[in-house]
Parts: structure tokens; C-alpha cells; sequence
């Protein structure tokens, strides 16, 4: 199920704009890889080029290579549709569909995948993966009600739900935690605890607590300069990303020395 | 410390605001009066008609008989004219919105806004100068094919001055507010809804199903509403195209065809005279609860499903 990701000198360009340049990394399966920097240094760029997100956005384009276990990402007969329904996403805004129930909502990605679905096995769906993203106990009374009736973590918590309930082999979240109070975000945290069980996670975070609490290896990424493009600096183990960097534009910005 | 004194003290006013508060509160209350005074004519100058004797009046009947085939006549065009303009627009403002590159989409907007610009006298003109005799292969063939149904049944119009002519004609005119409305709700789709969708694998057009038209919805009825509504007061394209006879039917394509209120008030009016003017001014008032009613049953519509509006 869960894959691992091979990215080789990546360049993202939004229209003629290089945003991110030259990123190479490679990604482990089952285990949760953070992305931090800075604002504005490509995070959020380099993550929905991981799914073929990016593209949505007119004029957006990528040149590099992606490999999802051995396979080319932007290969010429590889579907982008396909590979949103296996590469799940989280965004920054908990974004559950307002015009749905939480039943619908959590079910909205496997009806793309099957239009009939039996009542029963839809039951099934809802509940494993409300369970998974710890929400089933505060819902399962009110699954009718519309997505938007919850508070913000649990929205968070229901898109994650959503995302997990297709069973991706990849699960990105986009800085899942920044509108959401302490004890959602710890809850979110536990969950992804839980979640790294099964799926390949990357997280883009701006807390470095968080990415040091969550996170087996640590990716920072910084701008190159002012008006230049964002770039990967280092990645490596966690531990050793926070305690004994390589390079020192990392220990300066997460020692909050940063200019 | 400061004491709260017992002395009245009003809050804090801005000029500004309390202008604004009372020249809204003033337009809302001026539409109020309007709205009241034409009720007021409306009923005044209708109940004599309403109240007439069969033999005071040109129709020759009761009130209720003269007015009923004409209820008939106007909602039946309104729907015929909704159901051909309503997915029309759709189609068309989903294109501009989410289709059509952004050079496209804003000429073809700006074309479908010129066609509300087109005075109905022109539009009642071309229904039946042009557009009538265009149709009448579609109504040899309808009537050769799908006679059976009561819409279709022969003889077909040779001059093609049909019920459906009219309908196509109002759908035209009222496809702009359509388009315009339902295109101004669907590029409000929260960008945030739409990725969610498209995160998740959807194809395009299972991202409108999932997000844009139910986000959409209230604001598809309510551009129904409106363009029903148009549709029913509408006048020249049925009084142009139609020779109507006043007849209640169904049949689409024939050429004896129901009369609506405002066309017959239309072509009645100037050789009137005593209690047939007032009860041409009592169908009109029909006419007026009819539109009250169908505003009302849109919002009724509209505010059932609120909490999945996505307007919280
Ligand atoms: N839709 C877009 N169109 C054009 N430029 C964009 C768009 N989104 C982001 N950018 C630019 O790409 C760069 C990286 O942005 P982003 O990936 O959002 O950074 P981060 O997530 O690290 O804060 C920024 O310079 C930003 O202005
Ligand atoms: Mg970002």
C-alpha cells in the first residue's frame, strides 16, 4: 500500500515564475517526512506537485522527475486524475464539502471510484475511516448533519477521514494544524502517529515542535535569495536535523536566528 | 474608574451610518408603497370586473372562465419557455465559468448580456418572421414521429405560429438573466471546495457535480425564478407570434393555441371598454398573485435546505 517517492532535480514554474528549483529527495514509505522554512520558500509548491495538484492552476508546470515506487509521475500515459485518487491531500483550511452530511463527505472520494455502492459496505467505509481519524465517537450520532456543523479540528479531522477512506498509498498534508487550536492540533498529531502505520506522510508545517514531535526525517526548505526561487537545503534523519545540522542556514532558522 | 452615569446616553453614531440607515430604510419602504399602491389599483379597479355579469362583458362568460384559460396559457408558456432556457444557461454559464478560457468566457458573457438589451418588439418580430417558418420541418417531423403524445398531435401549424415558437421565443429572452445569475454563483465556488474535490480524483465535471452545482443551488432556482417570472409578464413575443384563440391544450405545435394574460391584455385592451377593462385589470391582478406565488414558493425552496448551503 504505502509507496515511497523519488524526486529528482524538480523545477516548478507558475507560468514563466521558477517558484522551486532543482529539488532532489527521496521520500520513505511508512514514515513521516516534514517540510519547514520559511513563508513563501515552496512548500506548499513542491507538495501539490507530489499529487499533480500543482497543474490545476493556470499556467503551472513542472520539469524534473517524480518516481512513486519506480513509476514516472508525469509520465506521458499516467492519468492526473488517477493519481489524486491514490496521492491523498489535507490543505491548510479544514475544507469539508458544506453542501454534504458527514456520512457524504467522508465518502466522497470512494464514490468517484465506484458509483454503486452497497448501503452496507458504504456503512463500513464511514465508520473505519471516522475511526481512523479519531472523530468517529463525536459524530456517529450525527452523521446526517452537514460537514460545516463541526469545529474547526474536527473538520480537519473529517477531511483527513476523507482522505484516508480511498486508502491512498500517500498522504500529504498541506500545514493541517495551523488554523486549529492546541488540543485539535494534538489530536491531529496522535493521528498521525496512528497513520504512519500505514501510509507514506508528508507534512508541511511551520511549527518546528511539531516537526520534531511528528516527523522520522525533516526536509528544510529556504529561498535562495530575495526574488530568487525556494530550494531544498538539507534533508536528513529528524533527530540529526534538529541537534546537528550540515548546513548553517538550517541550525540558524531553527534555532530562530534567521535573517 | 469610570462611573456609568443614569443619564441616557445613546451609543455612539457615525453620521454616515445613520444617513446610509435611512436612505435604505426610505428605498425599501418607497418599494413597499409601490408595491402596495399597484395591489390597491389592481383590486379596486378589478373587483367590478371580477363581479360583472357574463352578458356586460366582450368575453361573454363568468370571470372565473374568461381568466381561467388564460392562468392556464401563461404558466404553460412560462414552463414551456423555463424548460428549454433553464439547462441552456446552465450549460452556457458553466462554460464561461469553468470551461471557456478567460478570453472566451468574458466575449461570450459580454454577448449573452447584449441579448437582454434586444427590445422584446424585436424578439416578438423575429419569433414570427424568421424563427416560425424555420420551424415548421421540426413540427412535420415531431408530428410524423411523436404524434402519439399529446404535445405533438397533428395537424401541425403551416405557418409554424405555434405554442412551442412562443416558448422558444421567451426562452430566448429570458436565457440572459439565467446565464448571468447562475454564472455569477457558479465562479463564487470556493477555490478551497474546488481543490478538495479535485485532491480527492475527480474529473472536472465530477468537481462541478460535487461542488459547483450544489454550492450553486439556491442561486439556480432563484435564476429560474427570475426568469420564470419574466416569463410570465412577457408580453410581445406571445402577442407577436401567436394567433391565439384562447383554447386550453397542451399541444405544442398546433395551430388553435392558449392566450396568456398579459398578451390578451395586451390585445385587448384599446377596443375595450366599461366592465371589460376592469376585467382585463382583474386577470392582471391574477397575473400579480401569480408571480407573488411563484417568488415565494423560490424562497421556500431556496431557504429548505440552508444548513447545507454552504452559506455557514
Ligand atoms: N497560484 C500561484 N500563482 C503564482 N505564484 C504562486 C502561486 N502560489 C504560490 N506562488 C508563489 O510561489 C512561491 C512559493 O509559494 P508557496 O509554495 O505557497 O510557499 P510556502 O507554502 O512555502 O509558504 C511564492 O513566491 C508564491 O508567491
Ligand atoms: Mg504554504
Amino acid at each position: 500500500m504505502a509507496k515511497s517517492i523519488d524526486v529528482s532535480d524538480l523545477d516548478i514554474y507558475y507560468g514563466d515564475f521558477l517558484a522551486v528549483e532543482g529539488v532532489t529527495i527521496p521520500i520513505r514509505a511508512r514514515s513521516v517526512t516534514a517540510f519547514i522554512g520559511p513563508s513563501g520558500c515552496g512548500k506548499s509548491t513542491f507538495l501539490r506537485s507530489l499529487n499533480r495538484m500543482h497543474e490545476v492552476i493556470p499556467g503551472a508546470r513542472v520539469e524534473g522527475k517524480v518516481l512513486i515506487d519506480g513509476q514516472d509521475l508525469y509520465g506521458a500515459d499516467i492519468d492526473p486524475v488517477a493519481v489524486r485518487r491514490q496521492i491523498g491531500m489535507v490543505f491548510q483550511r479544514p475544507n469539508p464539502f458544506p453542501t454534504m452530511s458527514i456520512y457524504d463527505n467522508v465518502l466522497a472520494g470512494s464514490k468517484l471510484n465506484s458509483k454503486r455502492m452497497k448501503k452496507a459496505d458504504a456503512d463500513v467505509i464511514v465508520e473505519r475511516s471516522l475511526r481512523a481519524s479519531n472523530l468517529w465517537v463525536e459524530v456517529k450520532d450525527r452523521l446526517g448533519k452537514p460537514g460545516s456543523s463541526l469545529s474547526g479540528g474536527q473538520q480537519q479531522r473529517l477531511c483527513i477521514a476523507r482522505a484516508v477512506a480511498v486508502e491512498p498509498q500517500v498522504l500529504l498534508m498541506d500545514e493541517p494544524c495551523s488554523a486549529l487550536d492546541p488540543i485539535s492540533t494534538s489530536a491531529i498529531e496522535d493521528l498521525i502517529h496512528e497513520l504512519k502505520e500505514q501510509y507514506t506522510i508528508v507534512i508541511v508545517t511551520h511549527n518546528m515542535q511539531q516537526a520534531a514531535r511528528v516527523s522520522e526525517e525533516t526536509a528544510f526548505f529556504n529561498l535562495a535569495g530575495v526574488g530568487k526561487p525556494g530550494r531544498l537545503v538539507e534533508v536528513g534523519q529528524t533527530t540529526k536535523i534538529f541537534s546537528n545540522p550540515d548546513e548553517e542556514a538550517t541550525e540558524a532558522y531553527i534555532q530562530g536566528r534567521f535573517g | 474608574m469610570s462611573q456609568t452615569t443614569s443619564k441616557s446616553e445613546r451609543p455612539v453614531v457615525r453620521r454616515g451610518d445613520r444617513i446610509f440607515a435611512g436612505i435604505s430604510t426610505g428605498a425599501g419602504i418607497l418599494i413597499l408603497v409601490i408595491l402596495a399602491g399597484v395591489a390597491v389599483f389592481l383590486t379596486i379597479q378589478g373587483i367590478p370586473g371580477i363581479a360583472a355579469a357574463p352578458d356586460e362583458v366582450k368575453s361573454g362568460t363568468s370571470f372565473a372562465r374568461f381568466v381561467g384559460p388564460l392562468v392556464f396559457g401563461t404558466l404553460y408558456a412560462a414552463l414551456v419557455a423555463l424548460i428549454i432556457a433553464l439547462p441552456l444557461a446552465i450549460a452556457v454559464a458553466l462554460f464561461i465559468s469553468h470551461y471557456a478560457p478567460r478570453r472566451v468566457a468574458q466575449v461570450l458573457g459580454y454577448l449573452i448580456d447584449l441579448l437582454a438589451a434586444v427590445p422584446s418588439v424585436v424578439y416578438g418580430l423575429w419569433g414570427r418572421e424568421v424563427l416560425a417558418g424555420q420551424l415548421v420541418p421540426a413540427y412535420r417531423w415531431l408530428d410524423e414521429n411523436l404524434g402519439f403524445l399529446p404535445f405533438f398531435a397533428g395537424p401541425f401549424s403551416a405557418t409554424g405560429r405555434t405554442f412551442f415558437t412562443a416558448g422558444v421565443v421567451l426562452a430566448v429572452m429570458i436565457l440572459p438573466i439565467i446565464t448571468a445569475i447562475t454564472r455569477e454563483i457558479f465562479l463564487q465556488t470556493p477555490r478551497l471546495h474546488e481543490e478538495a474535490a479535485l485532491a480527492l480524483g475527480a474529473t472536472r465535471w465530477e468537481m462541478i457535480r460535487m461542488t459547483v452545482l450544489p454550492y450553486a443551488r439556491s442561486g439556480i432556482v432563484g435564476g429560474a425564478m427570475l426568469g420564470l417570472g419574466r416569463a410570465l409578464g412577457e408580453t410581445m413575443a406571445v402577442a407577436m407570434v401567436l394567433s391565439a384563440s384562447g383554447v386550453v391544450t397542451f399541444n405544442l405545435i398546433s395551430s388553435t393555441n392558449p392566450s396568456t394574460i398579459p398578451a390578451n391584455i395586451a390585445l385587448q385592451f384599446k377596443e375595450s371598454s366599461g366592465l371589460t377593462i376592469n376585467a382585463l385589470i382583474a386577470s392582471g391582478l391574477v397575473l400579480f398573485i401569480i408571480t407573488f406565488a411563484v417568488n415565494f414558493a423560490a424562497r421556500w425552496v431556496v431557504n429548505r435546505r440552508r444548513e447545507f448551503s454552504g452559506a455557514n
